[in-house]
């Protein structure tokens, strides 16, 4: 049912673009590409049809008691046998559908009813019907559901809707929660502010932009409570306690364990039913969930490496030539060679190169920056380095390596002992590679522990040695602090004493001051540069700004599109740039640029 | 070029304005994110405001977009209160009071056409459906996006292109003023230089005044008439824009224009020496 709203989120008219409705066409696209989903869409619409149309289906009353027969096998005109009254087991099944369904339908709209108003509302306006609206879910949510449900027949008897109403009124939490928290995520989006700020009225923000983003979740919702009705309802009448005088699954199955010595087969029947309805429903919801997700499967991985061997065969005489070129005069290996690197990911129309055939050389106690936009590919040529590229991403061509040794033929576990002893890393994000919940203390002497092979009392002594190093004032106190209770540059000098710890002979870092206040980071490259002259330590600086290159590097790698476009001695690139995108890049500094003028009333006037 | 800072009545007039949020926990003491600032803008002006993470910048633009409860002082645009004003009114506000914020991956609706998200505050001030479809060309046209970007949704873009559209979207109700939220520090350098070009353009043809806030002095020198600069909540200097940025008064001016390395080596040896001494002989 409403799975067909999922399929348009852009609603209102638009007129259909080639590249438009890509988004929309997913959801339902890949729910069909699903057997499991296809499956259970068509079970749920078969049950409902035949229970719809079950007087059509059988000439048999679902009451209707046939003459000889009781406990029948199946047989011409009673295809599932008779019951131990003697009445049609096809037609009972048939028309118990209905009985199921209303309940169902009526727990879940109760549910809902009660719940997506109240979590809306809960979630986008908080404050008191927050606190008071949370404090009654929880509270039903602490009922046990049967016990109530007993209660509730005992005192006001057994009819259907009533009491499945009272269980939808017992699952309304479960949307409430939902949809709660997926508003109150939503509510902190920028596109709300917009919005308001826009002048839409609340009424009209839910509408458009909230409720588009709880309506996939409800749905699943909805079908998981749909199973979970069906289930406490079956249970019910099984235990006598149903609707009398209508036919239903539980009532049916009561029935045939009264006869299971006699006519043993009668419990297939509405067992069955009942197993693949839920079934169905639960299928369902997960399948459009998975459908949600949006997560394509790769399945060209076989395909990738066959060709991967192909491309490094062709590759590989080049890199081993250009490996010759790059050897200083005096023939000495630097540091770090990286020759005809490519990487590639699988993409929807083959692999996608992000970079192509990069050269990069760092001598000992050098730093060298790599500079480019966005997408040039400057991080993950750095991340191929420290071999931390992510799982689906492949090194298509080339050598990387370090004092002499190839790194792309070592193993992961040689290649992670390197890391964090020779080779160290400073991330972009400070904060987010600090975990919330242990000491800085604690993580900074774990990892020394693990990797120096030193007592507990040493790492201790070390880690505050390494804090004063990196200049933080009370070493003792930010040792015991927690992330949240330290500044984003603090953080960061955290994490370059932890990248020094092991005095690397080569310092990655990553943006190393893009999150951080420029006062800040005047600080943090005072500090990388005097960590980098007294340790003789070589540092490749990966970073968008001709600002912190001109402040550090030696020299400096232009990237753009995944390839190098240029290196040179710091000065050169900023004095004579060779290529016209770094020229480019120079001439979009805003440096050199005059002021704006003091507005006059000319301008003024015009307004 | 003498004192051409005051150019008639202000539009917005900020006198004193307080904001203080609740401190987290029991009986925490409140904090306070706005301090007795006072900021006046005129029509057509562009007000640079510079500051670091944590000034309050970002506090001031959305107490004047009404995002923020101010605690004190007052707000005032074109002689009309701002400041506990209900928000049935402030809705009414909404066609000359507008905003550009800093991540344009989360300030678009990413389930909406790039067309339904430019007319939706048209379709809000009570344009017709129709009336609005039409003027969504005209804007894609003024922040130069093909006009068929109207039917894409906004994943199809890149970061410049899709702060083109909240541009546009600013845009669309012609407002008097737009608070612009630090709205090229997502960019890349090529790209920033591109939309700081387009705000200029726009400004020159419409007279739409700014309150452009930015923690890079030189965003903030390239577009503002005048610069105010933001430090622990207050304002600590006002000025014409080249003066505050190239020769500022207030140590912790200095302090930021030092900071801010250039792409010029020698040049950039030079600032940091002087940084040193200023650190030093403070």
């Amino acid at each position: 049912m409403s799975e067909n709203e999922n399929v348009v989120p852009v609603a209102g008219g638009t007129p259909p673009a080639t590249t438009g409705p890509k988004a929309g066409r997913g959801v339902v696209g890949r729910m069909a590409r699903n057997p499991l989903a296809v499956a259970a869409v068509v079970v749920l619409v078969a049950v409902v049809g035949v229970s719809i149309a079950a007087p059509l289906l059988t000439p048999f009353g679902p009451n209707e008691v046939i003459a000889g027969l009781a406990r029948r096998p199946p047989g011409a005109g009673h295809p599932f046998g008779g019951d131990g009254a003697g009445r049609d087991v096809l037609s009972r099944l048939l028309f118990a559908g209905r009985l199921t369904l209303t309940g169902a339908v009526v727990t879940v709209v109760v549910a809902m009813l009660i719940g997506i108003p109240s979590g809306l509302l809960a979630g986008y306006h908080g404050k008191w019907f927050d606190s008071v609206s949370s404090w009654f879910a929880n509270i039903l949510i602490a009922i046990p559901g049967m016990v109530l449900l007993l209660a509730f027949i005992a005192a006001a008897g057994p009819q259907t809707v009533p009491v499945m109403a009272v269980f939808g009124v017992l699952l309304s939490p479960g949307f409430f929660r939902l949809v709660r928290a997926a508003v109150q995520s939503v509510r902190g989006e920028l596109y709300v502010d917009a919005a308001r700020i826009a002048g839409l009225s609340d009424a009209r923000i839910i509408s458009r932009h909230v409720v588009s983003v709880v309506r996939g979740p409800i749905v699943i919702q909805a079908a998981i409570s749909a199973g979970a009705a069906v289930l406490i309802q079956t249970g019910l009448q099984f235990l006598g306690l149903g609707e009398q005088g209508k036919p239903s699954w539980g009532q049916m199955l009561s029935d045939a364990f009264t006869n299971i010595y006699s006519a043993p087969y009668l419990v297939f029947y509405p067992g069955l039913t009942i197993a693949i309805t839920v079934a169905a429903l639960a299928l369902f919801g997960n399948a459009l969930r998975d459908a949600l997700q949006d997560r394509p499967v790769r399945r060209r991985r076989r395909v990738d490496r066959a060709r991967a061997g192909a491309a490094s065969d062709t590759t590989r005489d080049v890199s081993n030539a250009s490996a010759e070129a790059a050897r200083g005069p005096a023939g000495e290996e630097p540091l770090l060679s990286v020759r005809g690197l490519t990487i590639t990911y699988p993409g929807d129309t083959g692999d996608r190169a992000v970079v192509r055939g990069v050269d990069l050389t760092v001598d000992r106690a050098q730093v060298v920056g790599i500079v480019g936009e966005s997408g040039s590919g400057k991080t993950q040529s750095a991340f191929a380095v420290l071999g931390l590229l992510p799982t689906e991403a492949r090194i298509a061509a080339g050598s990387i390596r370090f004092d002499g040794s190839e790194l792309s033929s070592l193993d992961r576990k040689a290649r992670g002992a390197l890391r964090g002893r020779r080779i160290a890393y400073i991330p972009q994000e400070p904060m987010s590679n600090l975990d919330p919940s242990f000491t800085i203390g604690y993580q900074l002497t774990e990892p020394m522990r693990v990797a120096l092979g030193i007592s507990r009392a040493a790492a201790r002594n070390r880690a505050l040695e390494l804090l004063g190093t990196v200049g933080i004032t009370d070493p003792l106190r930010t040792f015991h602090s927690y992330p949240h209770q330290i500044s984003g540059g603090m953080a960061q000098r955290v994490l370059i004493a932890g990248a020094i710890s092991c005095d690397p002979e080569l310092l990655i870092a990553d943006e190393p001051t893009t999150a951080l206040d420029v006062t800040v980071q005047a600080e943090i490259l005072d500090l990388l540069r005097g960590l980098q002259r007294d340790r003789g330590m070589a540092l490749l600086l990966v970073t968008h700004n001709f600002g912190v290159v001109a402040d550090i590097c030696d020299r400096v790698v232009v990237m753009q599109d995944g390839r190098v476009v240029e290196e040179n001695d710091v000065t050169t690139v900023f004095a004579a740039p060779g290529h016209d995108y770094t020229r480019m890049l120079l001439d979009a500094m805003l440096d050199d640029t005059s002021p704006r003028p003091p507005l006059v009333s000319t301008t003024a006037g015009r307004n | 070029m003498t004192d051409t800072t005051e150019v008639g009545d202000p539009m917005l007039h900020v006198e004193h304005l307080d904001v203080t949020f609740p401190g987290r926990g029991w009986r925490a003491e409140p904090f306070r994110a706005l301090r007795d600032v006072s900021i006046d803008i005129a029509p057509g002006e562009c007000l640079g405001l510079v500051g670091e993470s944590g000034s309050g910048k970002t506090t001031l633009g959305r107490a004047i977009l009404g995002l923020v409860p101010a605690s004190g002082g007052k707000v005032e645009f074109d002689g009309r209160r701002l400041d506990g004003m209900p928000r049935q009114e402030r809705r009414r506000l909404s066609s000359e009071i507008q905003v550009v914020f800093q991540d344009p991956y989360t300030s678009l609706n990413p389930s909406l056409s790039i067309g339904d998200i430019l007319a939706e505050p048209l379709t809000a001030s009570g344009v017709s459906r129709r009336d609005a479809r039409a003027r969504v060309g005209g804007l894609l046209d003024a922040v130069n996006l093909p006009s068929d970007a109207a039917s894409r949704l906004p994943r199809e873009f890149s970061g410049g292109q899709r702060q083109r559209v909240a541009i546009a979207r600013a845009l669309a109700l012609r407002p008097k003023l737009i608070v612009c939220d630090e709205p090229v520090s997502a960019l890349d350098l090529s790209t920033q230089a591109r939309v700081l070009d387009l705000f200029i353009e726009l400004q020159e043809r419409t007279g739409v005044a700014y309150l452009f806030v930015s923690h890079d002095l030189q965003v903030v020198r390239h577009i503002s008439h005048r610069v105010a600069v933001m430090y622990h909540g207050e304002i600590v200097e006002t000025g014409p824009g080249n003066q505050v940025t190239s020769a500022p008064d207030h140590p912790y001016t200095q302090k930021l224009l030092l900071a801010a390395p250039v792409p010029d080596p020698a040049e950039q040896a030079r600032r940091r020496q002087a940084r040193h001494q200023l650190a030093g002989g403070r």
